[in-house]
């Protein structure tokens, strides 16, 4: 049986989050499919990330470790996850939704002719019965994600080509270790039999750590503040919700005038009009300055001690209590749901 | 001063950000027919990072490239409006049901049989899908370099591209030799507005379907202004192998679609109890408004 295969992303000669996360999934699905597990790590100074990298259950480990594959770019990385799926034909490959994965995955995957889905929530073993075919394909990855803006949940599905390959956020999967004491082998790669000079022409000139600017208008999921989130301090509750939920955080033109945000995040109608899948108003009364830049969010969860803000004649959810109470239990059964 | 070859990639594309309350029909899916179409943004950010080589390198030219139905080609005329100077809608009913390989397969096939380019610009993705895969698929298939989640081209020197690129936890800067794939994010600047000169110079730009339709006055201006002409391509205008086309083309097949129903309307009033925060939760996460 062909294996499952996890291309391990290689931050600092460290193995990404993400990876991790994608290992315990691959480790189930191969488990299920009673096949091996496989993985990669392309990096420089990789000696010992087996130590990292077996627990998960790995039965192979490819490395392929030199001076010139760190920082990732994508021709070598390419080149060589190209070859070596060549070589060992896996059935299902997994790779971080991250700016390597999404930049890597497309590009794999137009090489080896192979369909790829990006971003997936769920991965999951299944049938599929081609009807007009008259054909019916055993232990397929259902590959399933939200499209549309989020407005349809889409199961994908790839018949005929391999690898079936899919990228997955960070987060959206559990991490777990299989056993400390897992030993799988190692296959050292020899880079220059899957790579060519030609793969080194992109130069990388700078990297650095920089925080991003505030992009509320892009967010799906918004958690705004107002002036009755009370101080600067309570108002980490917010970014702490909205980090755990992959969002932004947004406020009133009251917090910003307190001073509990800068005026980047102002909503309504001297800030910016959004429009995310979901709002959440924290301690915001609702007046109609700031419903003008919010009230087309398609759902709105509005957090007050007031029973009878304004805000909540356009909430989808009315919560009456207090910020600093309910944010913790928000993300507390948040996390309990999702793992 | 010598000039560039610019292709900008851009779709037409359903507004699903602005799924409201009102997209939605009573049953609480999404009512398609009443989304707006428009120019994918990020691909905005896209033509705004050509027009800003061409300020910078007068005799550039950019040509837009868009596979769609016929009504994309008002895409093509937005990006005229911008300041593009032409653009090909590649339109085939062999198309319709292409998967991001497929379509990459398509329009790298078109970028071949157009020839000369020097740098080809997209959005990083589209948000009818968000998939991301178009740009560097079309990469790989031309054989060139990409430089995905670009934010800046900060200079075009000696044949070659310095693209700075925003990532999640920092930014990075890379040199990259032409021809290359460049693909842009929404933390780039913002595009510019039309051009009122622009406007009165191509808003008789057409395809030559809508020729057929267009108002007989009008006729004449296309031979005597070429650049009214839009470029209108089939499978017959590129060489294509009909079996990497279209459904038959794509690897990937779509099992099962499931609507996400909203909320309707009327507010539920919950308590702060444990007991109604995790069903607050649990129902966000089922119905996929979160995770």
């Amino acid at each position: 049986m062909n294996s499952v295969f996890v291309y391990c992303e290689i931050e600092d000669s460290q193995v990404a989050e993400v990876s991790m996360e994608l290992l315990t999934k691959g480790r189930a699905l191969a488990t299920e499919l009673k096949c091996k597990l496989e993985a990669i790590a392309i990096g420089h100074q990789l000696d010992g990330i087996e130590k990292d990298i077996f627990p998960y259950g790995v039965d192979v480990l490819h490395i392929a470790d030199d001076k010139r594959l760190a920082p990732y770019t994508t021709l070598p990385h390419t080149s060589i996850v190209v070859k070596l799926f060549q070589e060992e034909k896996p059935q299902i490959a997994l790779m971080g939704a991250s700016s390597v994965g999404r930049d890597l995955g497309p590009r794999v995957s137009s090489a080896l002719h192979s369909g790829l889905t990006a971003d997936c929530t769920s991965l999951v073993i299944g049938d599929h019965e081609d009807k007009k075919a008259d054909k019916v394909y055993e232990n397929l990855l259902y590959q399933i994600r939200p499209a549309f803006g989020g407005n349809i949940i889409a199961t994908i599905i790839n018949p005929d080509c391999r690898p079936q390959m899919a990228t997955v956020r960070e987060g959206v999967m559990k991490k777990e270790i299989l056993d400390p004491k897992y030993k799988g082998t190692i296959n050292k790669l020899d880079v220059s039999k899957y790579t060519t000079d030609l793969d080194f022409v992109v130069e990388m000139i700078e990297r650095h750590i920089e925080k991003s600017k505030v992009n509320i208008k892009g967010a799906g999921i918004i958690v705004a503040g107002g002036y009755g989130v009370g101080s600067k301090e309570n108002f980490n509750l917010l970014f702490e919700l909205a980090e755990v939920l992959g969002g932004e955080v947004g406020a009133s033109r009251a917090a910003v005038d307190s001073g509990y945000v800068e005026h980047g995040r102002q909503i309504g109608q001297t800030g910016t009009t959004v429009r995310p899948k979901l709002y959440i108003a924290c301690g915001i009364s609702g007046q109609i300055q700031h419903r003008a830049g919010m009230e087309e969010s398609a759902q709105i969860i509005a957090i007050n001690t007031d029973p009878e803000a304004p805000i909540n004649s356009i909430a989808d959810y009315v919560i009456t209590g207090d910020v600093a109470e309910i944010l913790p239990k928000m993300i507390k059964f948040y996390k309990a749901n999702t793992k | 001063m010598k000039g560039y070859k610019i292709i900008v990639l851009a779709k037409q594309v359903p507004d699903t950000r602005n799924v409201g309350k009102d997209a939605m029909k009573a049953d609480g899916t999404v009512n398609r027919a009443a989304l707006p179409a428009i120019f994918n943004p990020e691909d905005l950010n896209a033509l705004e990072q050509a027009l800003r080589i061409k300020d910078k390198f007068p005799g550039t030219t950019i040509t837009v490239l868009t596979m769609g139905p016929g009504r994309a080609a008002e895409i093509i005329r937005e990006g005229m409006f911008r300041g593009a100077d032409d653009g090909i809608l590649l339109t085939d009913r062999a198309f319709a049901g292409s998967d991001t390989l497929a379509t990459s397969y398509a329009i790298g096939q078109t970028l071949k049989k157009h020839g000369a380019f020097d740098i080809i610009i997209a959005g990083r993705q589209a948000i009818d899908g968000d998939t991301a895969q178009v740009g560097p698929q079309v990469a790989e298939k031309l054989g060139i370099p990409q430089i995905t989640y670009a934010e800046e081209i900060q200079s075009i020197e000696k044949g070659k591209v310095t693209v700075k690129r925003r990532l999640e936890r920092g930014v990075e800067v890379v040199r990259c030799p032409m021809p290359l794939v460049v693909t842009v994010n929404s933390s780039a600047p913002d595009c510019r507005a039309r051009n009122a000169k622009l406007i009165m110079k191509y808003k008789h730009a057409k395809t030559i379907s809508e020729m057929q339709d267009a108002n007989e006055d009008y006729l004449h201006l296309y031979n005597d202004r070429p650049y009214l002409n839009i470029k209108e391509w089939t499978v017959q205008d590129i060489e294509v192998d009909m079996k990497e086309l279209g459904l038959t083309g794509s690897p990937t097949k779509v099992k099962k679609v499931e609507n996400v129903v909203l909320q309707s309307k009327g507010a539920k009033v919950i308590t702060s109890s444990d007991e109604d925060m995790d069903q607050l939760m649990r129902e966000l996460i089922e119905n996929h408004t979160i995770g």
